[in-house]
């Protein structure tokens, strides 16, 4: 009864691990991929607002013409990226469905496209889902970070893509503009398209975030992916953005026409206002993501899961390598054990065996409490095989 | 304002150490910081948020608004009369304001007689004092950014990428 393309798809490794997690209470979870704050008022109030006013309806396809205007000004003052509010931007619902539309409206049957590895769970199975192969860069020698050199070495007649996410979901790396260009040369001068998932952007602590559309020569290749669930807290709204040239966004609104139709009206008034007023909550935030960051570092490390310093997210990749177990083991052992549950780190990728992914967007109390907890396994018999 | 006050504010009990990792900064000069900016009267105390609707015993309160009309005094303006009113215990808070009316107090007492009492017979006989009008408080929503209601439970998964 289900398509071939369907059944193919790898199901995930760790459903059952989620399964036993959801079934426990009183758990202290640094698995989340969202923040701990509830989207801040103001926001909140101009989607109730708005539906006091009555606005029920649908809106143009590509979202409302108010809220692309303020995204393209949003970006021009910014980043000094210039998209037309016309035509070289489309709302949709997060930016999953960008990245969807993006693969369908770009792919054919085989191409292949660069994944930098680990990686967000959804890229791999969507390009299969849109005719492509993926084709996986392991990042793991050079600290998670692509080098051009590791890009030269996937490329070849067949692959027509590659896809960047950074700051970096499960690491938390990201990049400057400096080496963004080093890593733009190689995209172009391979005449790559490149689909950036910059969804962290805002969460970014030690220096400025750089869209790679702004790389010079970059744009016309670009499709450029981010909206509000994480630096505005609004998750749950499902309201992203994808820019690019006409031709891109023409084409990507087609599918999108037929599928999605339009963003929920309600989200996308609560977007604009969170343009509008939010921008001092989100720098609130981010302080208190970068606070958080500093103390969990210095925790695991100590605790000897070593791990790198993330750029930015609200993610640190931690290396269990120490404890000998692999990490759907360690995962398990320390939900039942102690109760604190953690994301194995096979979730974004096969090799990674020896991680785990460890969320800091959780109550600074909650955090310290996790952490004696963990401790107390590391030292207990239950860790040890 | 310095990010040390915005962790104090936010949560009193963070020790110098965890502020110390936080910030990365060492922990004695996030220490000296916090000395010197308890001298200078920045930081005046550390208080748990009790919400004393909830605390049921026979200490419980009543509170009421104050607002308070004054003649000012020749060269003290109103800081003398001021000082007068706040130093008595029941008064909580005193503000001075702009408008109708001169100082705002907020007093606490046993109950709705403790502060009928203080009003009659302390507060509107001082001298300078030229009229009263109290409203007692009902219900708390808010008070200095808490909202004072049970915490909700965790509406998150707790599981997602």
């Amino acid at each position: 009864m289900i398509s071939k393309k369907v059944q193919e798809m790898q199901p995930s490794g760790i459903r059952q691990f989620f399964d036993l997690v959801l079934g426990m209470e009183d758990v202290i979870s640094l698995g989340v991929g969202e923040p701990d704050f509830v989207t801040p008022w103001q926001i909140r109030e101009a989607g109730i607002y708005s539906l006091e006013e009555g606005f029920t309806s649908y809106t143009s396809n590509k979202g409302l013409y108010k809220l692309r205007l303020s995204i393209s000004r949003y970006l021009k003052n910014k980043y000094g990226l210039d998209y037309c509010p016309d035509n070289e931007i489309l709302i949709t619902v997060g930016v999953s469905e960008g990245f969807d539309l993006a693969l369908r409206a770009l792919l054919n049957q085989g191409d292949k496209v660069l994944i930098p590895s680990p990686s967000y769970v959804s890229y791999g199975p969507l390009v299969e889902l849109s005719g492509g192969i993926p084709v996986y860069i392991n990042t793991k020698e050079q600290g998670f970070k692509l080098t051009p050199k590791n890009i030269g070495k996937s490329v070849d007649k067949k692959v027509k893509a590659i896809i960047l996410n950074y700051p970096t979901n499960p690491t938390g790396i990201s990049y400057t503009k400096k080496e963004l260009d080093e890593l733009k040369r190689v995209i172009l001068k391979n005449k790559l398209l490149c689909i950036s998932d910059e969804i962290y952007g805002d969460l970014t602590y030690d220096f400025e975030h750089t869209p790679f559309a702004k790389l010079s020569g970059a744009k016309g290749s670009t499709i450029y992916l981010s909206g509000f669930s994480k630096s505005y807290a609004m998750t749950g709204w499902r309201v992203g953005f994808a820019c690019g040239s006409g031709e891109m966004i023409a084409a990507m609104t087609k599918i999108h026409q037929y599928t999605i139709m339009c963003v929920p009206i309600t989200s996308q008034m609560a977007a604009c206002e969170a343009l509008h007023t939010g921008r001092k909550s989100v720098e609130e935030m981010k302080r208190e993501y970068k606070r958080r960051r500093e103390f969990m570092v210095d925790r695991l490390n100590n605790l000897g899961l070593k791990c790198i310093k993330p750029d930015g997210t609200f993610y640190i990749f931690a290396s269990i390598k120490k404890t000998g177990m692999d990490c759907l083991n360690f995962a398990e052992r320390l939900l039942r054990k102690e109760k604190v549950a953690v994301v194995p780190g096979t979730a974004f990728g096969k090799e990674y065996s020896d991680y785990i992914r460890i969320s800091y967007a959780s109550s600074y109390e909650s955090l310290k409490e996790a952490l004696v907890r963990i401790e107390r396994f590391l030292k207990s018999k239950g860790a040890r095989k | 304002m310095d990010e040390i006050l915005e962790i104090l504010e936010k949560n009193a009990r963070a020790t110098p150490a965890e502020i110390a990792k936080m910030l990365k900064k060492n922990s004695s000069s996030v220490e000296k910081t916090i000395k010197k900016l308890e001298k200078q009267g920045i930081i005046l105390g550390y208080k748990a948020i009790i919400n004393r609707e909830l605390v049921r015993d026979d200490d419980s309160e009543v509170r009421a608004i104050i607002e308070v009309r004054v003649a000012p005094q020749k060269d003290l303006g109103f800081d003398r009369i001021a000082q007068r009113i706040y130093s008595f215990p029941e008064v909580k808070s005193c503000y001075l304001l702009s408008g109708t009316y001169d100082l705002l107090l907020v007093v606490e007492g046993k109950n709705i007689h403790t502060v009928s009492n203080f009003v009659a017979e302390k507060l509107a006989p001082l001298e300078n004092v030229r009229g009263t009008t109290t409203h007692f408080l009902l219900k708390k929503y808010k008070e200095n950014g808490m909202v004072l209601k049970h915490k909700e439970e965790h509406k998150r998964i707790a599981i997602s990428y």
